[in-house]
């Protein structure tokens, strides 16, 4: 079969590449919302989407960019807070702008924050993002106005209305949640595939040449830093008002930076889909534990052991990934594909 | 130093320059300024000096290169070569000294303006982006050339699609000269060494450079790779009309390809002229031989 092109020419449609996107069409608007039971929306999907999108922003900046940056949970706060206080203080705004302005909040302040990365490299530039991580968790804790002077810092989430449609209930938080990051991963799909895009990788496989052919290296490295924090805001945002619903300063801490770096490590540094098999196997991992645990232990298999036991097997992951397969799950991905196919 | 067959005229102009740029004061300054506006001489340095700690890498080095010849610049392992690249690329900031680049005077050369000012480099290390195709390695060079925003980009909007196939358009022409059609869509960690190396002289010549800087091109070549090179290098003169100025330890190399030849030795620079001459000047032998001779096949005759 053949499609007409605008200059008349027949141009064979390419069916492996238009598969991908309709499967996830009918299983992500047909299938789930659809058969999806409340647990697997809630428990699953919702921190999915959450973490996916972060790992997505984090991706561009640490995978492409080569910027490491332990600062994304706080651009999360900084996300989910800003939306917070739109949503409260200006009347009417509709979600997607509330979204969209928490986002360029977040990348404010991940410009200020990556304003260090013009000078450091590596574990430095690591080192200094921590100032975002702490300093945005003080001044959220220290500032009662953030939180609407609430006692204990929390924030709940607002009524989630869409052009008319209430999406309160979990499809709907699931809807949200799925649309949001189809488009800002096709919009990250397409700046990478960019100009701007091989910037950034210049920028990561060798500074030096890039400066002198005339790639804007401090301009590139603060673009990362903005855009990279403009998604994990909205990412945050989603996290605050899709999945938890009410969270407190303290639910932003560095263990979920640690979590959304771990993400891209497992799932593939520079890679799209990398992002989401990462996600999918920090999100599925816990629960698949406790019930391997419970199952094998029986009731010796406690909280705090599961929570141990998820610590270990975690990090000696993260180190036999680093060693074995650098590239992460989309790499082995590739290669079980190769296989097969 | 300058040999006759540059002819009476241009060895006057020659022994000018020389006189200009050994002296260094504000109106001499202004005076090579003056000079280097000419436009047959693209790059002119004078009285460059620089030291890291207490070695001196270059002390007092003077150089103008005209408009199309490939200028070699030679010197045993240590001698000064690659810091003299990198402070004409603005890598290296000298201690003393002025570059006039096509007529601009400076005393640090901007690195981060290098590529509008005409000029493109290779590095002696490999310096190209592992992660990106050949091809895309390739249009990096022409990112001087950009104008669009990220946001363009993102939207496909038509400045930016243009930006793309007109770079994409030099990106095929360079890659046809250079005979790369067949690994044009590789990862370029991929390619074996002296296909990377050819990789990256494409990324520099496809700037369209005025000048063009390549820090030892051949190093680590097989015999055939060097000679492919080499006609590469001259053709890129020929045909693109760049001037170059070319370091390489391959003295057989240098003298066949090379219109003028520079030698440092421990950072002065000892001799200057056609191959001729530089081959028979017993500095340069003496230099030559008193480095282990023949230690990269550095045979001076
Ligand atoms: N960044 C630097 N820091 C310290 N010393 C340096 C630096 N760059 C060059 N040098 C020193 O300056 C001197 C000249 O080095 P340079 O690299 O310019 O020599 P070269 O002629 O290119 O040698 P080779 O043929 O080995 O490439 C050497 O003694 C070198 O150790
Ligand atoms: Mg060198």
């Amino acid at each position: 079969m053949a499609v007409q092109a605008l200059d008349g020419t027949r141009v064979p449609i390419d069916w492996q590449r238009l598969a991908m996107p309709a499967v996830l069409i009918v299983v992500g608007y047909g299938l789930i919302p659809a058969y999806a039971s409340s647990y697997l929306v809630e428990a699953i999907l919702l921190p999915f989407l959450a973490l996916s999108l972060a790992a997505v922003g984090l991706n561009l900046l640490t995978g492409y960019c080569g910027q490491l940056s332990l600062g994304s949970s706080a651009f999360m706060a900084v996300g989910a807070f800003a939306a917070y206080n739109f949503n409260l203080r200006i009347d009417g705004l509709p979600l997607p702008a509330t979204m969209i302005l928490a986002g360029i909040s977040a990348a404010g302040i991940g410009v200020v924050f990556g304003l260090p990365s013009l000078r450091l490299r590596g574990f430095y530039l690591a080192v200094s993002t921590l100032a975002a991580q702490f300093f945005v968790q003080w001044a959220l804790t220290k500032f009662g106005w953030f939180s609407n002077y609430n006692p204990s810092g929390v924030i709940s989430a607002p009524h989630l209305i869409v052009a008319g449609f209430p999406l309160d209930g979990a499809t709907g938080r699931y809807l949200l949640s799925v649309t949001t990051v189809i488009v800002l991963t096709a919009v990250v799909w397409r700046l990478v595939n960019s100009a701007t895009g091989r910037n950034f990788i210049a920028v990561r496989d060798n500074e030096t040449a890039a400066r002198v052919i005339g790639v804007p290296v401090l301009r590139t490295k603060l673009l990362a830093f903005a855009i990279s924090s403009f998604i994990i805001g909205v990412a945050g945002v989603l996290w605050a008002f899709t999945y938890l619903r009410t969270v407190e300063p303290a639910g932003f801490n560095l263990d979920r930076s640690f979590q959304i770096l771990f993400i891209i490590i497992i799932g593939g540094l520079a890679s799209m889909r990398g992002a989401f098999l990462g996600a999918a196997f920090i999100v599925v991992f816990p629960l698949l534990l406790s019930r391997i645990g419970a199952f094998a232990f029986g009731d010796l298999f406690d909280s705090g052991v599961l929570d141990m036991s998820q610590r270990i097997v975690l990090g000696a992951l993260i180190i036999i990934f680093l060693i074995a397969e650098p590239s992460g799950l989309s790499a082995l991905f590739d290669r079980l594909k190769r296989r097969i196919g | 130093m300058i040999g006759a067959s540059l002819g009476a005229a241009a060895y006057e102009r020659a022994s000018e320059i020389s006189a200009i740029l050994a002296v260094a004061n504000p109106v001499d300054d202004r005076r090579l300024a003056r000079l280097s506006s000419r436009p047959d001489v693209v790059l002119a340095l004078s009285g460059i000096g620089i030291s890291f700690g207490g070695v001196k890498a270059l002390s007092d080095v003077d150089l103008e290169v005209e408009v199309g010849e490939i200028r070699a610049v030679i010197g045993p392992n240590g001698a000064g070569k690659s810091s003299l690249i990198n402070i004409i690329s603005g890598l290296y900031h000298a201690d003393r000294g002025r570059i006039a680049i096509d007529g601009q005077s400076f005393s640090q050369v901007p690195a981060s303006r290098l590529a509008r000012l005409g000029v493109a480099r290779t590095f002696q290390n490999l310096a190209l982006f592992g992660g990106l195709s050949v091809r895309n390695n390739i249009a990096c060079g022409r990112v001087h050339t950009r104008r669009a925003s990220f946001v363009e980009h993102i939207a496909g909007l038509p400045r930016a699609r243009s930006e793309d196939a007109g770079i994409a358009e030099k990106t095929d022409q360079i890659v046809a000269f250079l005979h790369l059609e067949s690994v044009a869509d590789r990862l370029v960690a991929t390619l074996p060494y002296g296909l990377q190396k050819r990789v990256e002289l494409a990324r520099a010549l496809v700037a369209e450079p005025k000048l063009l800087l390549l820090d030892e091109p051949m190093a680590g070549m097989t015999a055939t790779e060097k000679a492919e090179m080499a006609g590469f290098v001259r053709a890129a003169r020929d045909r693109h009309g760049v001037t170059i100025i070319l370091i390489e330890h391959d003295i057989g190399v240098v003298m066949g390809l090379s219109d003028r030849v520079a030698v440092l030795d421990y950072g002065r620079k000892i001799a200057d002229g056609t191959p001729a001459e530089v081959r028979a000047d017993p500095a340069v032998i003496r230099a030559y031989i008193g480095t282990a001779e023949g230690e990269n096949g550095e045979d001076i005759r």
